[in-house]
């Protein structure tokens, strides 16, 4: 397998953008954010297939596009919390604007381009080169470093964000921060599995992680180990049966990760009567305590 | 950008006769009304009982169950109402209107969405990629209806409206007021479970029309935009139609006569309408004590 070198360069950009996701992932689910991820997602399309429409690098248009639009959720998030009929009105037009692009780049000329928009729908990590995955690595490293730089503050504003910011702490600025580290790491996320599919391995292993343990050092360990082995057997999956498409073999393990963790919380809770008569007996019922705190300060 | 308009002349009348001179274009008016009607009236309870959330799930499930279908050589349509039909069933037993959700159940929904979409992409990948499909069935056509689909079509709305009008009211005070509704006697559990299967009709429907993705630009937003300008149920379930089939036809008609694709003119059309509404209202609220039913 890693005789071939579109193979080798895909382990290379895949783990570190893996790694990556699943840090951030284990911050997205956490917080709550998992709306914000995947407004991103939507974001990161459009903004892809307006640079290739204006016929600039993608690249260029998925960071400019995912990180100003992450910005703008940060600063307007702290004053009004849009809720889930703006989100959804906003997403429809964003994708609205990614049908148009898609066809202006379409119709220029044919063929190729409509490739190039698959692409970035559904990710195109077997076709990166050296130099894209090198440049994939970089960046997910220093994402991955940028985040462990503030996970102490993080962790704590996203736990108690009422004792943190009595203490003194810039929550603002970290949340902020928090959001652009998302966007940076959506944007290269979008080159390995695709602007559809990247909410799978941000929200997956980090979903799963929280079921698995309640330690938020230990999660995020987890979370990134998750990601990265859904990442490694997806690679190995879709080399050993070409015709499942590498991102949705890689989606298909993290999916089927959370649903194992899932499964397990689900064992374990005894079986209890819900406040409204509905089965007790739920997956998310060890979550609401923990959640309750991070809820109220859902930022999206 | 320039937007080029070709044919369009000043006079309206020989306008709207070239919009129906040809077959495509009067099936695709005809079933852009029936969804139309159909979404705006049952997009106006999914935004009273804010299940935004699972409409953007079923609209995402729709994608593999049209490509699956498209696999196994069935009707796409058959597709896009099994995969709506059996995901609003799942949905009823996890979700729980009205209520924020915890952070692993969002995290369950996102998990979900992106291995329904990967599961799509992989139907379609293994239909060996006929590009255009995908593009068709992510962000829908409108020259490709047939008439059977249309009839298809005004069945499949007949049935949801006349199953939305006998469960309206029931629905509407248990959408309002859940708990003083289960005291009353109202069956709350039996209703959620029919709204979502009626939804699930509905996101399938308008799947066809606007693609998988763009299902939103249809149910969320006209029926958001209503309840921007009256909080009463009945003009507000009207204005809500309404507002569907004026962005529907627009968008249609602006199509026919530009390069770009309807699915961009809908949501843009539907968008903007939101947006006017809430600035005009902000400035009414902020000037006095107008009531929101003298702005419509």
């Amino acid at each position: 397998m890693f005789a071939h070198e579109f193979m080798r360069n895909a382990y290379l950009a895949g783990s570190f953008v893996a790694l990556a996701c699943g840090l951030v992932g284990y911050f997205v689910v956490l917080r709550s954010q998992v709306f914000a991820g995947d407004a991103l997602s939507h974001v990161a399309f459009t903004g892809a297939l307006a640079a290739a429409a204006a016929g600039i690098d993608i690249k260029l248009g998925l960071f400019v596009a995912t990180i100003a639009v992450a910005m703008g959720m940060g600063l307007l998030g702290d004053r009004a919390r849009p809720d889930d009929v703006v989100i959804g009105s906003v997403f429809a037009w964003v994708l609205g604007l990614g049908a148009l692009f898609l066809s202006i780049f379409t119709n220029g000329s044919s063929g190729e381009n409509g490739t190039a928009a698959v692409r970035v729908l559904f990710g195109s990590i077997l076709g990166l080169s050296v130099a894209d995955a090198r440049l994939a690595a970089v960046i997910a490293v220093l994402a991955a470093l940028a985040l462990l730089a503030i996970a102490r503050p993080l962790l704590f504003g996203s736990l108690d964000p009422d004792v943190a910011r009595s203490l003194g702490l810039p929550l603002r600025a970290v949340g902020i921060g928090f959001l652009v580290l998302l966007a940076v790491v959506a944007a290269e996320a979008t080159q390995a599995v695709g602007a559809l599919l990247l909410l799978g391995l941000l929200a997956a292993p980090g979903g799963a992680a929280r079921l698995l343990t309640d330690n938020p050092w230990r999660g995020l360990a987890l979370s990134a180990a998750l990601a990265l082995t859904s990442m490694w057997g997806g690679l190995a999956l879709s080399y050993e049966v070409a015709s499942l498409p590498p991102s949705f073999a890689v989606i298909a393990i993290a999916t089927a990760f959370f649903a194992l963790a899932a499964l397990r919380a689900w064992l374990r809770s005894p079986p209890l009567t819900g406040p409204d008569g509905g089965p007790g007996r739920s997956v998310f019922r060890i979550e609401t305590c923990c959640a309750t705190k991070a809820g109220t300060d859902q930022r999206v | 950008m320039p937007i080029e308009l070709a044919g369009l002349s000043w006079n309206p009348v020989s306008d709207l006769e070239q919009l129906t001179e040809f077959s495509f274009m009067v099936q695709a008016l005809e079933a852009g009304t029936i969804v139309a009607v159909m979404a705006g009236a049952i997009g106006w309870f999914m935004v009273l009982r804010r299940q935004t959330f699972a409409g953007h799930t079923l609209s995402v499930v729709a994608f593999p169950g049209a490509a699956g279908a498209t696999l196994v050589g069935l009707p796409i349509a058959f597709g896009y109402f099994g995969a709506c039909g059996i995901a609003a069933l799942a949905l009823s037993q996890v979700s729980r209107p009205g209520r924020e959700s915890p952070s692993s159940e969002s995290a369950a929904i996102g998990a979900v969405q992106a291995f329904g979409l990967g599961l799509g992409f992989l139907f379609v990948t293994l239909y060996s990629g006929q590009l255009s499909d995908l593009e068709s069935l992510l962000f829908g056509t409108f020259l490709g209806i047939t008439a059977t689909q249309v009839q298809t079509l005004l069945w499949v709305a007949l049935a949801a409206l006349a199953l939305l009008a006998v469960i309206g009211r029931p629905l509407l005070f248990a959408s309002v007021d859940g708990a003083v509704a289960r005291a009353a006697g109202v069956p709350t559990g039996a209703l959620a479970l029919g709204f979502l299967l009626l939804l699930g009709l509905a996101v399938a429907a308008t799947a066809e029309m606007t693609g998988a993705l763009l299902v939103f630009a249809l149910l969320v937003t006209p029926a958001a935009t209503a309840q921007q300008i009256t909080a009463r149920p009945g003009p507000g379930l009207a204005l809500s139609v309404v507002l569907a089939l004026a962005v529907t036809w627009l968008g249609l008609a602006i199509a026919y006569f530009s390069p770009y694709p309807v699915g961009f003119w809908v949501t843009s059309l539907s968008f903007g309408l939101y947006v006017a509404v809430r600035l005009l209202l902000g400035a009414f609220v902020r000037r006095g004590p107008e009531p929101f039913g003298a702005v419509a």
